[in-house]
């Protein structure tokens, strides 16, 4: 018998939590007897899940951009000069807690979705950054030089050497980005974000323990989904990369 | 010519951010947001000294490479640093001469900006200078020592965040207090707990991966969603076992803050006390074996000192998430900084705010010094 | 000293070791060879009872190894492997040190056994016993693998392969330190190896394994003069062997006491075969002998590789 991959009843039961948690509002009155208001209902929980995606996809796509433009430039014998500063910035970087970064950014900027979007995009870029430039430094040495040595342009060695066999690498960097991304748009709640993490910050100033329940469900359930796919997607990248080397050996 | 091109992006970088932003803003109270202090009543007179190391910061990027300008501009940084402090605390201070009393200076943007561009500076100048990680971290903590005295000692009391540090001193305490007291309870079960199950990973391979797919997805699950999953059970639990209650558990505060704190720390630590075992060369173990060393002893005397470096690297990895997530378990009632910081965003206050994430930061940055300047120190014993 | 009786190992549905009966005696330098897959390395790590054998009974010193506690018995044998296994994390003076220690030996004895084990690998003490293994070059942290595995006086010292990974010229050198310490200490050898040609130089004896079986057992002489079968025959080379067998044997074997000759002379300590490479080299059929302390004491013709020359009697 085949095991069924754990992504397939985890992403069903996202899609069913998300569509069909008014359906459950008899259980969590029974759950939660003394609580007048059992169900959260000022937002709906689909528009919520859409809006910490949009914040997630909007920030880590930008970090993802920029940071590996920036491993990118920091590999290159031009860019090798700041490679020390971005080993040191992505390090001291990712030492400050990503509440910190959203602190900060809030009242400098503002608040609304787009402090936030910052602050999520600059810290996403850290673990990106870092992964791109070792994934990049783990292509032999050997590899390099004989694409150089078949007529290759750096370009075409970033392109057609260097980044596919650095995918799996880059990959893990930005599967951490984007799980740390979602966990922090859930605080954005805090300064005013509209996210999954309402239902929890609403319930907890409220003692409402069933609201932060139904929050907390649906956005821990909504990273292990996202978590699960980053992991397939890694695992495939890397069968591609060890099937293409297997070809040519 | 530029010989040190990264010194000169950080100086064009600061030179714009002194351009665009203020050093000091100025507000009539604290909650109102504040004007920018104008640079022509910062640089007043003689207090535009402070400003003198920058002069070496800026010749810093033409002057050639070598252990005397790395040494100057590691020096120079350090000084500005501590320039800025002393400016800042002064203006702020004939400032407070002038205006109500409820008036209030707070660090502006290019204050902030400036002093890490400084500390840039200063690392990038002493990762040229030295090689060895624990003399690099010796000379960073020397070179913040001017910066602290001038904090400590009074120098910036009439700015806006010690004016909210003096308000609230004794909660500021108390949050320190129970954010390091949290830290420390955590890891009294999680090393109980991690280290035998890394041990177990590292001697049954056979149950790495399902012992890691679980760690790695509580890993994944959103801090404050773990903590917002614990009250309920938690709650249900010490309703089922009025005694817990005595105990001093609940389904808010600090046990389901240490608790989830514990769920985080596992990963790393189980992750890191079986890479380090398994980073042991088997031919020291075999070695150890045929000279005749009993099990206990290899494990003693070979297998523990050469995982130590690994595990204190997961250690630290530990350590400083935990700093940052025990800020987030202030929202179910577990006090420390987060506390503050949310008060603070709570009013819109942001020295307020600052008064909870400088400690906070400084916090996870000591942290990370410290267990990276063990890491190295027995890095260098074992090679 | 080790007495092998009609020892027997199976390791999941194959057996290793089919049965084995082998004596070594005290001060012999054993050398076990053979392919990979031969049972050489199974039978060498039967002895300090890293593996357990499955039958039979192995003796060290008159009593049966499973009488000693493993720990003990391993401390009372050197041990050294190809991949050395120095602790990292401990000076050349530890790790020399470890099995003193363990042994509870006081703290100066251990150090002037460090001292002196040094000097006799050729080691400046005072430079080499606060280093770190990482600081060693291969030949070096080999060095200190055979000065650990001697450390406690053993009455035997086994190795693996302890030479496979070092260069030839280190290889050499360590080759002859080890026979020049063997015959300083008188101390029983089992070595294990695949290379013929160090089992040659180094062995009083050499056990040639195949399948889990002894092919042959003799002094490298007996095994090159004349290989008990075909196996033995390719190992030992079919083309080569008359080298070999030149390499078996000294000059001073077969030289002519008195006699002189012209040229740079041979050592009475060099190999028939270097001989044979210098009377071809120089293009000369007779060579000067000398002492290890440079006298010249005789010579030797070419035709005496092939024969003995008429004893002392000659002109």
């Amino acid at each position: 018998m085949r095991r069924i991959d754990p992504l397939i009843p985890a992403a069903i039961a996202l899609v069913a939590l998300v569509l069909g948690m008014p359906a459950l509002k008899p259980l969590f009155a029974w759950m939660f007897p003394d609580q007048a208001r059992p169900l959260y209902e000022q937002d709906s929980f689909l528009s919520l899940t859409l809006d910490h995606l949009s914040l997630v996809g909007i920030s880590s796509a930008v970090s993802v951009v920029v940071g590996v433009a920036v491993a990118i430039f920091v590999t290159r014998p031009s860019g090798r000069a700041f490679r020390p500063l971005a080993e040191t910035l992505t390090a001291a970087g990712q030492t400050f807690p990503p509440i910190a970064v959203l602190a900060i950014a809030v009242p400098l900027l503002g608040f609304g979705p787009l402090p936030a979007l910052i602050a999520l995009a600059l810290y996403g870029l850290l673990p990106v950054t870092e992964a791109t430039v070792a994934g990049i430094e783990q292509v032999p040495a050997g590899v390099r030089e004989a694409a150089r040595g078949i007529g290759m342009s750096p370009t075409g060695i970033l392109a057609r050497v260097e980044l596919p066999l650095a995918a799996p690498v880059i990959v893990a960097g930005i599967r951490t980005s984007v799980i740390i991304n979602i966990g922090t748009a859930a605080i954005a709640s805090t300064v005013g974000v509209k996210t999954l993490g309402l239902p929890i910050i609403v319930g907890l100033s409220g003692f409402n323990t069933a609201y932060v329940l139904q929050g907390a469900l649906v956005v821990g359930l909504l990273a292990a989904v996202v978590d699960l796919a980053f992991d397939r997607l890694g695992g495939f990248l890397g069968r591609w990369n060890r099937d293409r080397v297997a070809k040519t050996a | 010519m530029v010989k040190n091109p990264v010194l000169l992006v950080l100086v064009v970088a600061a030179l714009a951010a002194a351009i665009v932003l203020s050093f000091l803003s100025h507000a009539p109270n604290r909650l109102l947001s504040g004007q920018p202090v104008p640079w022509g009543v910062v640089l007043e007179g003689w207090r535009s000294l402070a400003f003198a190391p920058a002069l070496v910061l800026l010749a810093g990027p033409f002057l050639p490479n070598g252990r005397i300008t790395h040494g100057l501009v590691a020096l120079a940084a350090s000084a500005l640093i501590a320039g800025m402090i002393w400016l800042a605390g002064d203006v702020a201070r004939s400032m407070a001469d002038a205006a109500a009393p409820a008036a209030r200076t707070s660090f502006g943007g290019a204050f902030w900006i400036l002093a890490v561009m400084a500390a840039l500076a200063a690392s990038d100048a002493l990762q040229k200078l030295t090689r060895e990680p624990a003399l690099r971290i010796g000379l960073a903590l020397l070179l913040a020592v001017p910066a602290v005295f001038l904090v400590a000692d009074g120098f910036i009391d009439a700015l806006s965040i010690m004016k909210e540090y003096a308000n609230r001193h004794a909660v500021f305490a108390a949050a320190v207090t129970t954010h390091l007291a949290i830290i420390a309870a955590m890891l009294v079960p999680t090393l109980a707990i991690g280290l035998p199950l890394g041990l177990l990973v590292h001697r049954r391979q056979g149950l790495g991966r399902p012992i890691f797919a679980v760690l790695n997805i509580i890993q994944t699950v959103p801090s404050i969603a773990l903590f917002g999953l614990l009250i309920a059970p938690l709650a249900a639990l010490v309703a089922f076992a009025p005694a817990l209650a005595r105990l001093g558990i609940s389904g808010i505060g600090v046990t389901p803050a240490i608790i989830a704190l514990t769920l985080y720390s596992l990963l790393p630590i189980v992750r890191s006390t079986a890479a380090g075992l398994a980073a042991v060369p088997t031919a020291a173990i075999e070695a150890a074996r045929g000279i005749g060393m009993t099990r206990g002893q290899i494990f003693r005397a070979v297998e523990v000192p050469l995982a130590l470096p690994v595990l204190v690297a997961g250690l630290r990895v530990t350590v400083v998430q935990a700093v940052g997530l025990t800020a987030v378990a202030a929202l179910i009632g577990a006090g420390g900084l987060g506390a503050i910081i949310f008060q603070g965003l709570n009013a819109s206050a942001i020295d307020l705010v600052m008064l909870g994430v400088v400690p906070l930061v400084g916090i996870a940055v000591l942290a990370d010094l410290a267990l990276k300047l063990a890491g190295a120190m027995l890095k260098a014993r074992t090679g | 000293m080790i007495r092998f009786e009609h020892v027997g190992k199976d390791y999941a549905g194959w057996t290793a070791i089919e049965d084995l009966s082998l004596t070594v005696e005290k001060g012999e330098f054993c050398v076990l060879i053979g392919p990979s897959g031969s049972g050489k390395t199974t039978t060498l790590k039967m002895i300090n009872r890293l593996i357990e054998h499955d039958r039979g009974r192995i003796l060290f010193e008159g009593a049966e190894i499973r009488s000693f506690a493993p720990e003990e018995l391993r401390r009372r044998m050197g041990y050294a492997i190809q991949s050395i296994g120095l602790f990292p994390h401990w000076t050349v003076e530890e790790n020399i040190g470890a099995v003193p220690k363990l042994l509870g030996w006081p703290r100066a004895k251990i150090r002037d056994r460090v001292t002196e084990l040094l000097e006799m690998l050729t080691l400046d003490p005072e430079r080499y016993r606060a280093r770190y293994p990482r600081h060693l070059s291969g030949g070096e942290q080999q060095r200190i693998g055979v000065a650990r595995a001697l450390a406690a006086n053993p009455s035997v010292l086994l190795m693996d392969e302890p030479f496979g990974a070092l260069d030839p010229v280190t290889r050499d050198t360590l080759q002859a330190e080890m026979l020049r310490i063997q015959a300083a200490s008188g101390t029983t050898v089992v070595l294990v190896t695949h290379d013929i040609d160090e089992a040659i130089r180094l062995a009083s004896r050499i056990v040639i394994l195949e399948g889990g079986r002894i092919a042959q057992s003799g002094s490298p002489r007996e095994i090159l003069a004349a290989p008990a079968n075909d196996f033995v025959a390719d190992f030992v080379g079919r083309s080569d062997r008359g080298l070999r067998l030149l390499a078996a044997e000294r000059v001073g074997d077969r030289m002519r006491r008195g006699e002189t000759a012209v040229g740079e002379p041979l050592t009475v300590d060099a190999s028939l075969r270097e001989a044979l490479s210098l009377f071809v080299a120089r293009n000369v059929d007779r060579l000067p002998v000398q002492d290890g302390s440079g006298a010249l004491i005789g010579a030797i013709r070419l035709a005496d590789l092939v024969r003995p020359p008429p004893s002392e009697a000659a002109p």
